[in-house]
């Protein structure tokens, strides 16, 4: 199994990493049974998503497609944000190892979590959003 | 190349480098000398005759005769052999055979295979996985009390390839005996390493593997104690006796007779290096890392050669990558690109939650480990784990 440069510049320096004081939506995604846990962070103003941070338990894959997708997801409007699929984030670093393709879609669905917890809060919907599959602990 | 080490290398009970004086024995069977060891002429019966000295090596480090012993084409193949020639041959007693919850895939998938064929109309088989401790230790009294009038083989690992944890192979084998039940264990990680005797007990069968001593890869033997109801895995030529067919990979089996012989010369002394070595980077981890678990038994129950912890909070696998870009090898019952998503049967069974599983790194040290290596890894290792806790959600 071998990632893509771009994977491991992800991996080894990843973008976005912390978290965000008073976030407009946070979304946890993963469970540690199946090894990769996300929790994303979203600062969102006017519609628009400001900023993006993660934390991650995860494997090299799961850490990068982390850095990709808030990368990805700063700068966009919410309906431009649903539109970011894991398929998105993987072919912006380059393709993952079929084995990997599973922890790409916990971008997307933390990203989705993310948002769902931001349309709670502010007591909105936004069209085409499911709500997040409960996380175990 | 061969002399300097480019790279730190933590992982030799995935693998050993090959001994320099096992490949010089090997060489010339894959040159000169390179005739059938079934042909009747010189060139044939040198090659079968150097068989014969790797047999008495082999024999000779684990206390049998050589007629006992038998080459195959791995550890894995041992293992298979064992069990589904003992199930084979004894199939008028019953078809129920024991083990444990933390063999090797090489037994555990061999027994898992046979069930599924047997649930899909195959022949009858019943498995009992017996669990362990928290250390890793099968305890007598459950062994004892798994076996029925229709067990047929018991197969319990020497010393576990994850967490290193030594098995009382003895007194198991002892209540095998007792019970008339055929005892194999697969010793692939203990031959060469520590005392490993089958004339102490009543073992019936024993898996080797060659790559684990310094021997090349794609060699291994079963020890088959005389007079053991076992049928053939492999058929075809009369090789092995009649017993494992197909023409000898001479040059591997000469590299492990030598590999063997050697590593017996230096196991007393290998030991003690190593046990030295080993709690070094236990108690150096156990220092620098807050939050760690070691993993497995201690002192003269675990392999001299085997540190295994789980790091809280970080999964194996981004271990892996850090170390792997400075150029330094371990491995990790992470799990997140096997298809099952199943972190580590092994740590799973020590009653460990999947998190742990996930976070555990094996560090194994062999011949050419050094202090130095050592000292390369501690000043890397505990910033990886820092940097990894620090993007980690659960160490919030
Ligand atoms: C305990 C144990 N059993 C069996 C095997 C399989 O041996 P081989 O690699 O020779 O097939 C290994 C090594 O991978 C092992 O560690
Ligand atoms: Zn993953």
């Amino acid at each position: 199994m071998e990632y893509t440069e771009k994977v491991m510049d992800h991996f080894a320096n990843p973008r976005n990493v912390g978290t965000i004081e008073n976030a407009s939506g946070v979304g946890t995604v993963g469970n540690a049974q199946c090894g990769d846990i996300m929790k994303v962070y979203l600062k969102i103003e006017d519609n628009i998503v400001e900023d993006a941070k993660f934390k991650t338990f995860g494997c090299g894959a799961a850490v990068a497609t982390s850095s990709m997708a808030t990368e990805l997801i700063i700068g966009k409007t919410i309906d431009e944000a649903l539109k970011i699929t894991n398929k998105t984030v993987m072919d912006a670093l380059g393709g993952l190892p079929p084995v990997k393709v599973h922890c790409s879609c916990l971008a997307e669905e933390a990203l989705h979590a993310a948002l769902w917890d931001y349309a709670e809060k502010h007591g909105i919907t936004i069209d085409g959003l499911k709500p997040p599959e409960e996380v175990e602990h | 190349m061969n002399t300097q080490k480019p790279f730190l290398y933590f992982d030799n009970a995935a693998t050993t480098p090959l001994h320099p004086k096992a490949l010089d024995a090997m060489l010339p069977y894959f040159t000169e000398r390179y005739g059938n060891p079934s042909g009747i002429y010189s060139i044939g019966r040198d090659a079968k005759k150097a068989i014969n000295q790797a047999r008495e090596q082999v024999a000779t480090a684990i206390g049998a005769n050589p007629t006992e012993i038998f080459f195959t084409g791995s550890g894995t193949e041992a293992n298979n052999w064992a069990i589904k020639g003992v199930l084979e041959a004894s199939r008028e007693k019953g078809s129920h055979i024991i083990t444990t919850q933390i063999e090797h895939h090489a037994v555990i998938y061999v027994c898992e295979e046979l069930e599924k064929q047997a649930k899909s109309g195959g022949k009858p088989v019943e498995v009992t996985y017996l669990p362990v401790d928290s250390q890793g230790f099968v305890s007598a009294d459950d062994l004892a009390a798994a076996i029925r009038p229709d067990t047929v083989l018991i197969s319990i690992m020497w010393a576990n390839n994850e967490i290193g944890t030594i098995q009382p192979i003895a007194k198991f084998a002892e209540i095998a005996h007792k019970n008339g039940v055929i005892f194999h264990t697969d010793a692939v990680q203990a031959v060469g390493h520590i005392p490993v005797s089958v004339q102490d007990s009543p073992i019936n069968l024993l898996t080797i593997s060659g790559h684990k001593f310094g021997a090349p890869k794609g060699v291994g033997a079963l020890y088959i104690r005389k007079g053991t109801k076992i049928a053939a895995l492999l058929n075809g030529g009369a090789q092995e006796r009649n017993r494992r067919a197909g023409t000898e990979n001479v040059a591997s089996i000469v590299g492990m007779g030598a590999a063997l012989e050697i590593s017996m010369t230096e196991q007393e002394s290998e030991f003690v290096r190593l046990t030295e070595m080993r709690d070094n980077l236990i108690d150096r981890i156990k220092t620098a890392i807050p939050k760690v678990t070691l993993n497995g038994a201690t002192g003269k129950n675990r392999l001299p050669n085997n540190v295994n912890f789980s790091f809280d909070y970080i999964e194996g696998e981004s271990i892996l990558l850090l170390l792997d870009m400075n150029n330094c090898c371990a491995s990790s019952g992470s799990a997140c690109s096997s298809a099952s998503l199943e972190p580590s049967h092994v740590i799973m069974a020590l009653g460990a939650d999947h998190e742990q599983a996930h976070s555990s790194i094996r560090f194994s040290l062999g011949r050419l480990s050094t202090y130095e290596e050592i000292d390369a890894l501690m000043a890397i290792l505990p910033k990886f784990i820092e940097q990894l806790r620090a993007m980690s959600p659960l160490a919030e």
